[in-house]
């Protein structure tokens, strides 16, 4: 049954659909941090778009290599990556909180008042540490 | 959950020393190899009623998280993708304050990780007494802050209570 089909072909499409996915995702995340218009926004955009492409193309690899081994590390890769993604994005957006990078003009901060005003006023350690500088 | 892990390096192992090793009825490739380990943790999922009763019912939960977040994941890339391709701006960025049901560190780090990677949205902290993560979110409709709270309270955290309680 498996004979007459000729099974490298169809993983190289599959591969190469799964590679060209993903380089366009991250193209479009590139692109989104050039053209977003404050700090946080491309962030989503960078961290998001760049994860999804790296699963894509890291998948497309071990589609075409089509071995146990490849597909282990693959896997671990695309693992530890969403593991250590959101992490890195959420302590580098508090870092920017903290250090008053303002937001987008539209930005709805209502409920937002209040942290920002305590994380202000209480978190001065760095000015006070840096004054003799 | 440690049963859990278990289990998945069990079949994880098992299917990597059977294509490497053994001598596969199938030819390689990541479709089989992914199915054999799927069987493998079927097996010792029906085996599992006997030591640890709960595990029975939460994995379809836990499978049924993972399948709703990757469907998340790519709805929103799309729509993020949409919006940086076409001229105008179609978001309306909010920071909101989405109260919380979930209570334990790792509930919290699984919802503040999934908010993070979902697209259009940002985790920016945890309130220092637990009651409210702040989240900066990129398409809040009309104004409807509390829509949008909602979407993130049924979507991820009613799943994930039903994981872990």
């Amino acid at each position: 049954m498996f004979e007459n089909i000729n099974f490298l072909l169809i993983r190289e499409i599959i591969s190469s659909i799964l590679i060209i996915i993903g380089v366009i995702f991250m193209l479009i995340a590139a692109i989104g941090l050039l053209r977003f218009p404050d700090f946080y926004i491309r962030m989503s955009a960078i961290t998001k778009g760049s994860t999804l492409g790296l699963g894509l193309i890291l998948t497309g690899m071990g589609t075409y290599f089509n071995e146990a081994d490849m597909l282990l590390k693959v896997l671990l890769i695309i693992g530890f990556t969403f593991l250590t993604t959101p992490v890195a994005a959420h302590v580098i957006g508090r870092t920017a909180v903290r250090n008053k990078i303002p937001f987008w003009g539209p930005t709805d901060l209502e409920e937002f008042k209040d942290y920002l005003r305590k994380e202000h006023s209480t978190h001065r350690d760095h000015e006070r540490d840096n004054k003799h500088l | 959950m440690k049963t859990f892990i278990v289990h998945f390096l069990i079949a994880f192992v098992g299917s990597y020393l059977y294509f490497k090793y053994g001598d596969p009825f199938v030819p390689y490739n990541a479709i089989w190899a992914v199915l054999v380990a799927s069987f493998i943790m079927f097996l010792l999922w029906l085996t599992s009623p006997t030591y640890h009763r709960s595990y029975f019912h939460k994995l379809p939960r836990a499978i049924s998280l993972f399948v709703f977040f990757l469907k998340e994941l790519v709805v929103a890339n799309f729509r993020v993708a949409y919006d940086i391709l076409t001229p105008n701006y179609h978001m309306n960025p909010a920071v909101l304050a989405v109260p919380l049901t979930v209570t334990t560190d790792l509930e919290i780090t699984l919802l503040a990780t999934m908010i993070t990677l979902t697209p259009g949205s940002l985790m920016i902290d945890v309130s220092a007494d637990r009651r409210f993560i702040y989240m900066h979110t990129l398409y809040v409709k009309d104004n409807d802050v509390e829509s949008a709270k909602q979407e993130v309270k049924d979507g991820f955290e009613t799943r994930i209570l039903k994981l872990t309680r």
